[in-house]
């Protein structure tokens, strides 16, 4: 009686990988993702200034906002002196630049991306696009808005931002930072099922384990 | 020009030659002559560049029009080819062996118009929209409104501005436009 | 008693080595990114990126190779450290230097590049293989016309000890090996690039090629560990080339000793920076085949003038 609570407890706590085959569920996890609170107050406060001094973007451009990151890296308005660079792989970037309009296909590399990523992780949003849907609001194929599917910590308006708007964006999230309010990760870990359903609502064909650890 | 069309009267049924620009002609063939047609422009006439394969949706007269954009290098002429099908059953001879790459726009028709190119390589591939079960979103009877306000969330609170309505209300209200100079 | 101050000053020494090493690392990226015509990450960023990667709430591991892996390269950076001295006749800097350690040194450099492949290996991701394949490859080649040098700077001072191959360089520029020995110079010189994995030689970790190479699956203090020893790594080499080849540093006074050290390997890393500077990069076959042609024909040069002349 008791080992039979127990097994329903633990299936509850796994997750379902309906959309694998039955002979590749064995190489994921199914293991879901959890909170993980921070440390003690002065340790993170020294460890939130840090991290806000060293931002690493993936190198990721999800729409026409990443021909805004280009002239951000070159010399003029160069953002490697805020020690913002960027790295090719999502095990090593914290930061999350989604330039502008999301469509079907991409939002699945998105959510792939973002899971995939390590720790305290932000995610910037820049455009209308992401706000309301933009000029694209009532377009099949485009999301209206990104925050039920990823969490974000700031907004970036424009259609596309300057890069001085960019900028301005990276200080409010460094300041953002080390108050402590960036906690995409547990916020995720939180609503996992409703994140999750809204996902599996628009990605129909969802052939990878749900949770990309 | 004309001589061409001459020639092309005497093989295949075609109709309507229109001349939009110096450069840019257009002509209507039946779909059963199509590959005969566009064979001999190939190779014959020196029409060997497709430039493109797209579809307009005649929604009225319940036929889509196909159009075949090709492109004679030496003459630097274009020529387009309407074709027009049935919409209900909508099927097309496949042109994959006189130019290859016409596997790709007849991929991007069958998913966004529905029309189907028997013998075409991966025409049933998905191409932008991964996982489609609704209608083929490029036909006028798709509302994509309706569609986005049944699977996205839009945010309330969007409005839209008028340009016209919105500088007059701000900048010149009391403007009255002079009769002259309505146009 | 003895041996804990012995352990307290090489404490010390792989401190110093660490900052050094960093530091030499964020001064290099602020000159390209004067050249460049903008300013440059400020001078302690390598330290804050190390302490930010080390900050991770989750890390994700493959298995115990994975840990294995970074580990294996921090204990060949620290090996090749530890054995060479830093100033020559110094009880804090002068670290253990015995008989023969020039070639436990040559192994170390060798052991964290092995060790590295095994942990990128286990990573699981189809790339990393590709690059440490590339790595190891190039680290076989260049390895040759050092060798050669080495051999040929043993054979001149008839030591394999690096404190005795200082001693003997003591007493006037004149004397350094450069000036004495100058192909064994040049071949080590052209393998020095090669270490330093600057272009014309960085295809090996060809950031944006194949997207970063072996180290693509750390994360989160794997990713530190390896960050870590890049200082030491670097400022182990340039030290063993400063003491084979450049007179070593040598002062009474602890500070001037350090001073000169810091300022001959600065311009033995900066000589590897011109040239990378001004040069595209090398595909691997031709890097190899770069290796295995002019340098090892040098180094067999010397090593054939200094026996019999």
């Amino acid at each position: 009686m008791e080992k039979k609570y127990i097994d329903e407890i633990e299936k509850e706590m796994k997750l379902a990988n309906e959309g694998l085959p039955e002979h590749e569920r064995k190489f994921f996890s199914d293991a879901r993702p959890s909170r993980i609170e921070p440390l003690n107050k002065h340790l993170e406060n020294f460890v939130n200034w840090a991290r806000s001094k060293s931002l690493w973007i993936l190198a990721f451009g999800t729409g026409c906002g990443s021909t805004e990151l280009r002239p951000l890296m070159t010399a003029r308005f160069d953002i490697s002196r805020y020690g913002i660079s960027g790295r090719p792989t999502p095990r090593q970037a914290s930061v999350f630049v989604i330039g502008g309009y999301a469509s079907m296909k991409t939002i699945k590399r998105i959510v792939r991306s973002y899971e995939q990523m390590q720790g305290p992780k932000y995610v910037i949003a820049l455009g209308s696009c992401t706000i309301n849907g933009g000029m694209y609001y009532d377009s099949y194929n485009t999301i209206n808005r990104i925050d039920y599917y990823i969490p974000v910590d700031i907004y970036i308006a424009g259609c596309m931002p300057r890069p001085e708007a960019l900028i301005a964006g990276f200080e409010e999230l460094k300041a953002k930072i080390r108050k402590g309010e960036c906690d995409g990760m547990n916020k995720y870990a939180d609503n996992f099922d409703w994140y999750k359903e809204n996902q599996k609502k628009i990605i129909k064909d969802w052939n990878m384990p749900d949770y990309n650890w | 020009m004309e001589n061409l069309i001459k020639k092309l009267e005497q093989m295949v049924d075609v109709k309507s030659f229109v001349k939009k620009r110096e450069d840019l002609y257009f002509l209507t063939a039946r779909e059963e002559q199509i590959i005969v047609l566009l064979a001999y422009l190939k190779e014959k006439e020196g029409f060997n560049h497709l430039a493109f394969l797209q579809a307009v949706d005649y929604i009225e007269d319940n036929k889509f029009m196909l159009t075949y954009m090709l492109y004679n290098l030496d003459k630097k002429m274009n020529l387009g080819i309407n074709v027009f099908i049935d919409r209900e059953k909508a099927s097309m001879t496949s042109i994959h062996s006189l130019w290859h790459h016409a596997w790709q726009y007849q991929r991007e028709l069958h998913e966004l118009f529905g029309i189907d190119f028997p013998g075409s390589p991966r025409v049933k591939e998905s191409f932008v929209l991964e996982g489609w079960d609704e209608m083929p979103p490029m036909r006028r009877d798709f509302d994509t409104l309706e569609y986005v306000e049944r699977t996205f969330y839009p945010r309330p609170g969007r409005s839209t501005n008028d340009p016209k309505d919105y500088m007059k209300e701000k900048k010149y209200k009391n403007f009255v436009d002079s009769p002259k100079l309505r146009r | 008693m003895d041996i804990l101050v012995k352990i307290l000053y090489a404490i010390i020494a792989i401190m110093v080595a660490t900052i050094w090493g960093l530091t030499l690392v964020a001064i290099v990226r602020k000159i390209y990114a004067r050249v460049h015509g903008r300013f440059g990450p400020p001078l302690w960023q390598p330290f804050i990126d190390i302490i930010q990667t080390h900050a991770r709430r989750a890390q994700v591991s493959h298995g115990l190779m994975f840990y294995l892996g970074p580990v294996f390269r921090l204990a060949g950076g620290l090996g090749t450290f530890l054995f060479i001295p830093i100033i020559y006749n110094s009880a804090v800097f002068g670290n253990f230097s015995m008989a023969g350690d020039v070639l436990l040194v040559m192994y170390f450099i060798f052991f964290g590049q092995l060790g590295m492949a095994l942990g990128a290996g286990e990573g699981g991701h189809p790339y990393s293989p590709i690059g440490v394949a590339r790595g190891l490859a190039q680290m076989a080649t260049f390895e040759l016309p050092f060798s050669l040098a080495v051999i040929a700077v043993a054979i001149q001072y008839h030591t394999l000890n690096i404190t005795n191959v200082v001693a003997a360089q003591q007493g006037g520029i004149l004397n350094w090996t450069l000036f004495t020995n100058p192909l064994a110079v040049i071949a080590a010189m052209l393998s020095l690039l090669g270490m330093n994995s600057h272009a014309p030689f960085s295809l090996v970790k060809a950031p944006q090629e194949i997207p970063i190479g072996p180290p693509i699956e750390m994360n989160g203090s794997f990713l530190g560990i390896l960050q870590t020893n890049r200082g030491i790594f670097t400022a182990a080499k340039l030290v063993l080339f400063m003491n084979l080849f450049f007179g070593g540093a040598a002062h009474p006074n602890i500070f001037v000793a350090l001073l000169i050290m810091m300022v001959k390997t600065f311009s033995i890393y900066m000589f590897s920076v011109f040239i990378g500077a001004a040069f595209p990069r090398f595909r691997p076959e031709q890097s190899f085949r770069f290796f295995l042609k002019w340098p090892t024909i040098i180094g067999v040069l010397s090593v054939i003038f200094i026996a019999y002349f």
